[in-house]
């Protein structure tokens, strides 16, 4: 076999330019391709890391039919403390789960004093969210980051909302929501804090003490409207999920059916769309350079062929077996798919290399976003393995066409 | 036994729907250690009788016998795997792998086609690049060398694994004169030191008069039938 690739790789060497052509197309397809997925990767692993560690945790549980009025923050709608129980007993007997964090959550008009707006608020324990989305408190661009979160009597609010408003750390506004009985009741906050926007549904989202945010409901039992949960690591998500669905399915309403619902973050964030497109367009970028490998190896290996037809009726005369020529061809195409694949890898290390030392960094919506590419072993062994595939394939046709030669019409051919 | 034994071979192709007689009906046999020309003008059958000598073709009818092998029954791999084992080949055009040195072109038989060791390999390589007068152009490619020694590097390719016959269709018609009478002395020399057959085919008289039986050939035809010089 090393001879055969030995005479395969000369045979390469004859025609330097033509080869170097070819392997240089096959370089620039695998370089774009690992380059994109560096990259791609790269920005979405930034922004599903911001949308999970500093909004949305990786699941989030709440009662059946609670998603689908997200948007109106239905009071009516949340978990009863016996079932908060039974999923916080599941959670914290799931060795996946890092932390969770209970949520109140509510709509309640927001007032300066001399104008009103509307803000969507999330009562929270602090140390629990914190342990939840570990982001959060990065996205505190004003106030104190040193102590808890949000203390009782003061309000995270959103950047917009401040800006909006014109209201500053430190500043008293007034809270006044509607509770589920219709009462409507109201207390004033100290801005404890601006906090970014992130790119999501809550990105705009308040924060008060969850013994606050009960206060103002008036709840009369500690309800929860969402449990955002943590995992040690969002590979386990499918696993996590699987798991915890089967436990939920034990909560039941009057009808016999499952009370609660779980959603991954994907469920939740249009982000995850974006990392659908992202995929998608990894795809293409795959199928492109397969179609490069394919046509530019192909073509060379048939020119090949009919270049070195008399050569091949040659071979054959003095006894080289049909799989033997068959072997030659296919090598010179492994080779040529190989050397092309093989520069692309080490150039794209080199390029994701320098990215790092000088990262690229732009703008997503609100979000800086600072690529920071890393090329995955798998990844590049997936398109070696597919360049070589490809390129294998390619040369199957012409090493088939040089076996099958007749060796006499090959001797014959001027 | 002889070393080939025709009967009454015939060959015919195809020409649009017409069948057009190459070798119309050939017995003849030639014994071992021959050194035996087909002589005759173009068009005659030399080469096509030299095919079907060299497994590359198959009568139309008749019985060609090679080293006692009817060879219109091999298939395509048994014919490549007989022409490996048993017949060299030395062309007109010296047909030389051009990527490939003197001694790698007289390897390749006995590695690609044979599998021998590399020891054995060398060995033998160096013995018959020794036998052809070409140790010192061992290293140098194809395009590097003149055509003499071209051909005698095809010559010690088609003898390198040691085989019953070497077929050489026009050896000389591209080499000068002087050059083809030391080609064809080699060819004689090899013949007597390692006891191989040499079937050539030729149209010029002076290279025809060193065969030691001659065949001549005429639009398909016998027309002398082995003719001791």
């Amino acid at each position: 076999m090393i001879s055969t690739f030995k005479l395969a790789a000369r045979n390469l060497l004859r025609y330097r330019r033509r080869t170097l052509l070819t392997a240089l197309l096959i370089t620039l397809g695998v370089m774009t391709l690992l380059l994109f997925v560096a990259a791609a990767g790269s920005f979405k692993q930034t922004m599903v890391g911001s949308i999970t560690d500093s909004l949305l945790g990786h699941v989030q549980i709440h009662r059946k039919g609670y998603t689908q009025s997200i948007d109106n923050l239905p009071l009516n709608l949340s978990l009863q403390p016996n079932a908060v129980s039974t999923i916080e007993t599941a959670l914290k007997a799931d060795p996946d789960v890092a932390a969770y964090s209970l949520r109140v959550k509510f709509g309640a008009m927001f007032s300066n004093f001399t104008e009103n707006t509307s803000i969507r608020l999330n009562g929270v324990d602090p140390a629990a969210e914190e342990a939840a989305l570990p982001a959060l408190r990065d996205r505190l661009n004003e106030g104190d980051k040193s102590g808890p979160l949000v203390e009782p009597g003061k309000v995270l609010i959103p950047t917009l909302l401040a800006r909006g408003m014109k209201v500053k750390v430190g500043d008293s506004v007034v809270l006044v929501v509607t509770n589920a009985s219709g009462s409507v009741n109201g207390k004033t906050f100290t801005v404890g804090g601006v906090l970014e926007g992130v790119t999501g549904p809550g990105g705009r989202d308040g924060y008060i003490h969850i013994n606050d945010a009960r206060e103002l409901l008036r709840m009369e039992k500690p309800e929860v409207m969402e449990i955002a949960v943590r995992l040690k690591s969002i590979d386990t998500l499918s696993a996590v999920q699987q798991n915890l669905n089967a436990k939920l399915d034990e909560i039941q309403n009057k009808e016999g059916k499952p009370a609660t619902e779980l959603h991954l973050w994907s469920d939740l964030s249009p982000f995850a769309n974006i990392v659908r497109m992202i995929d998608l367009m990894t795809l293409f970028i795959r199928i492109m350079l397969v179609a490069i490998v394919l046509v530019s190896v192909m073509n060379v290996m048939l020119m090949a062929v009919y270049e070195r037809i008399r050569e091949i009726g040659t071979l054959a005369a003095i006894g080289t077996q049909p799989g033997k020529l068959m072997a030659i061809f296919l090598s010179e195409g492994l080779l040529l798919g190989l050397a092309g694949a093989v520069i692309g890898i080490g150039l794209s290390y080199a390029v994701v290399a320098y990215l790092n030392i000088n990262p690229l960094v732009f703008s997503f919506g609100r979000e800086q976003i600072t690529l920071h590419p890393t090329l995955q072993l798998i990844e590049v062994a997936g398109v070696l393995g597919l360049a070589v595939l490809v390129s294998a394939l390619a040369s199957l046709q012409p090493a088939w066409r040089a076996a099958r030669m007749d060796p006499i019409q090959a001797l014959r051919h001027v | 036994m002889a070393l080939i034994q025709a009967t009454n071979i015939t060959k015919n192709y195809r020409v649009g729907n017409a069948d057009v007689p190459a070798l119309r009906g050939l017995s003849f046999e030639i014994g071992e250690g021959a050194f035996a020309a087909f002589v005759g003008p173009s068009g005659s059958g030399k080469s096509t009788l030299l095919n079907l000598i060299g497994c590359l073709d198959h009568p139309s009818s008749g019985t060609l016998l090679v080293n006692g092998t009817d060879i219109s029954t091999l298939s395509r791999n048994a014919a490549a795997t007989f022409r490996g084992e048993h017949l060299g080949f030395v062309f007109q055009d010296f047909n030389l792998v051009p990527v490939l040195s003197a001694y790698e072109n007289i390897e390749y038989p006995l590695l690609m086609v044979r599998g021998w060791s590399p020891e054995k390999r060398r060995e033998r390589v160096m013995k018959m690049i020794a036998a052809v007068d070409m140790t010192e152009q061992a290293h140098k490619r194809p395009d590097q060398m003149s055509g003499g020694q071209k051909q005698r590097v095809a010559v010690a390719r088609a003898l390198v694994g040691e085989p019953r016959l070497v077929l050489a269709d026009e050896p000389t018609a591209n080499l000068d004169h002087d050059t083809a009478y030391r080609i064809l002395n080699l060819m004689k020399t090899m013949r007597d030191d390692f006891g191989t057959s040499f079937i050539f085919s030729t149209h010029d008289p002076k290279i025809m008069s060193e065969a030691e039986l001659t065949f001549t050939l005429e639009d398909g035809r016998l027309n002398t039938e082995g003719v001791a010089a």
